[in-house]
């Protein structure tokens, strides 16, 4: 992020709105639990295959003998403890968790670059060269923005099937239209900035003038939006993987450890689902909080 | 007036045109229908008779009008899993959705609105900051998960309440509902939760935030100085300038709601459209889905039409004459 706003030497502001920005957020103590427990869990599901007692997916390191077992129990060799329990298969549901945490997180971190760039750049466009091209793009997102994004993905998936790329195309189809109104709304009240027209008068490309100059400026907003869909695009993929239509068995997310655990649950193994469940609610919450501060730090109303 | 009706009539019959052409493009283009209707033991004679029966010999161009044709005759054609008429199975399955949403709106409204005032009234207090934290809870909590939940506590541990299917029905003017018998509720009550959490949740936010802007307005100010007591102030003067923004995102929620009834009604087996659309997908039941995604356009079209024109009616400043959608 720095390193955008250091290139861009000619037109640097006094103090950058980024850097500002992160000065502000810091001050708020929950902000920085927030920040502070997602780094956690990114670095959980990054160490994952390291730090997870055992590989979940090898099935020879699994016993059908300790399947379902309550949390705290040992397994049948004596060798290793289920601190939360084990699912049908005798997989200890810490490391299937660690595991789960990493393919939510990758999807819901590769969904939001791709919709940011996508979104970032037609928005761009859109502000920039107005007229026909802002018309087309912005009715399309109205267009979009009408029907509840789960419904765009499910659809989507039923028409071409599941797989990690079919969900990460999904989820950018239903998440560019937000940074593209982001990013307009901000380049408009840019674009008619002094810098642009200096930036204009030297004769600079489009290109140059849009992502060079326009776009740091129009930055801090897109953070908002792209921290909150980080959140959006986790809860999202797991409600979708919940449903079966998400990522096949063989990437199991967080979403499809609690839909395995579903058919347990009635006979009282809580733990199959719970457990997975609570590990996706801590890292959409603490998104959320670091989310909450830096939109109450952009909202002007609430400025001094 | 009259202009925005007929411009906003227009538009919604180019969505619906745009929509219906994804769609056919969903049948025809995407899937293959010859395979999912014709078996695959007859004879290359018999296949081209069957293909040209079905009209899939001509140009796409036509095949879409044809499509567009039965359309707009109202039928969705018929189902592949079952041979059934889609828009027969949509329709029997529509009035459990929309008592499941209603309901969820009716009490994430009853919930939310007073919670939120609260917190707007006290947002420094320990129960406003409780009810914010709340709030923000409710949006971080996956849906699916929190049914989970439910089912696991009150179905489950404590055996209160049934967690799987619709229970008795009353006919009430020729729709099957199950609001008019206790039996009928308590099937309701977890999943009508579990579809209410977020949009409670939205609505304490929405209520906190936009409460909070008019409290330090001039007229509660000067409400309170002429000695109205604090009901009348909140009930009267600062309920009725936050309202409008509230009922908007109510309304615009509700498409919402119907949407993420999908989630719902998979775990709590409620027999809507939501899993309808759930199993037709697992079938590869291509007509059913096509046909419940026109029928939803119908339902969020008209309810983005209903937003507005109440919109307008809530807010004599708003003239629908200018409004540029």
């Amino acid at each position: 992020m720095s390193a955008v706003i250091d290139g861009n030497a000619a037109v640097r502001p006094v103090s950058s709105p980024m850097r500002e920005l992160w000065r502000d957020f810091i001050s708020s103590r929950m902000a920085c639990i927030g920040l502070a427990s997602f780094a956690l869990v990114f670095v959980l599901s990054l160490l994952a295959p390291w730090i997870a007692p055992q590989n979940p997916y090898d099935m020879q390191q699994l016993s059908v003998l300790d399947a379902r077992l309550p949390p705290g129990a040992q397994s049948g060799d004596g060798l290793m403890t289920f601190w939360l329990g084990s699912d049908e298969q005798g997989r200890d549901m810490v490391s299937a968790i660690l595991y789960g945490l990493r393919i939510s997180v990758f999807v819901g971190l590769l969904c939001t670059l791709l919709a940011f760039v996508v979104g970032t750049t037609l928005g761009l466009l859109a502000a920039y060269f107005g007229g026909a091209v802002d018309s087309f793009i912005m009715r399309l997102t109205d267009a979009q923005l009408s029907f509840p994004s789960i419904l765009i993905a499910l659809i989507f998936l039923a028409l071409f099937g599941k797989g990690v790329d079919k969900i990460v195309i999904a989820l950018v189809l239903v998440q560019w239209t937000f940074y593209a109104r982001t990013v307009r709304s901000s380049a408009m009240v840019e674009l008619r900035k002094e810098y642009v027209e200096a930036a204009r008068g030297l004769k600079y490309s489009h290109l140059r003038i849009m992502f060079r100059h326009v776009l740091p400026n129009c930055m801090p907003p897109l953070l908002v939006v792209a921290t909150l869909q980080v959140a959006i695009a986790i809860g999202l993929e797991a409600t979708l993987s919940f449903l079966g239509l998400g990522l096949p068995i063989t990437e199991p997310s967080l979403g499809l450890l609690v839909a395995n655990g579903y058919a347990y649950m009635l006979s009282g193994n809580y733990w199959i689902s719970m457990f997975p469940g609570l590990a996706l609610v801590w890292a959409v919450l603490s998104i959320n909080t670091v989310a909450d501060r830096l939109s109450d730090l952009l909202n002007p109303r609430l400025r001094k | 007036m009259l202009g925005f009706l007929i411009r906003r009539l227009l538009q919604s019959i180019l969505v619906l045109m745009l929509v219906s052409m994804l769609v056919f493009m969903g049948i025809y283009v995407v899937g293959d229908p010859t395979a999912m209707m014709i078996p695959d033991n007859v004879t290359a004679e018999t296949r081209a008779a069957m293909i040209a029966s079905l009209g899939l010999d001509k140009h796409p161009l036509l095949q879409y009008l044809d499509f567009a044709q039965r359309l707009l005759h109202g039928s969705l054609g018929r189902s592949f899993a079952t041979g059934l008429p889609v828009e027969e199975l949509i329709a029997s399955r529509f009035p459990a959705t929309l008592e499941l949403a209603c309901a969820a709106m009716v009490l994430a409204t009853v919930v939310g609105l007073p919670l939120g005032l609260v917190a707007a009234v006290k947002p420094e207090s320990w129960v406003g900051r409780a009810i914010t934290a709340c709030s923000s809870l409710g949006f971080s909590v996956p849906t699916f998960w929190v049914g989970l939940v439910l089912i696991m506590v009150f179905a489950v541990s404590l055996g209160w309440l049934p967690s799987n299917g619709r229970g008795p029905t009353q006919s009430l003017l020729g729709v099957q509902v199950s609001f008019l018998s206790w039996e009928g509720l308590r099937y309701m009550i977890l999943p009508a939760c579990n579809l209410a959490l977020f949009n409670a949740a939205m609505i304490i936010r929405l209520t906190r935030s936009s409460g909070g802007e008019v409290m330090l307005m001039d007229y509660i100010r000067f409400a309170r100085a002429k000695g109205l007591n604090e009901r009348r102030v909140i009930g009267v003067h600062l309920l009725k300038n936050i309202l409008i923004p509230i009922i908007t995102v109510m309304g615009i929620n509700f498409g919402g709601i119907i949407a993420f009834s999908v989630v719902t009604e998979t775990i709590f087996g409620w027999p809507g459209m939501g899993k309808l659309l759930i199993d037709s997908i697992n079938a590869l039941d291509r007509p059913v889905v096509l046909g419940y995604l026109m029928f939803v356009v119908v339902i969020y079209l008209t309810i983005n039409f209903v937003v507005d024109l109440m919109y307008s009616w809530l807010d004599p400043r708003v003239t629908l004459v200018e409004a540029k959608a």
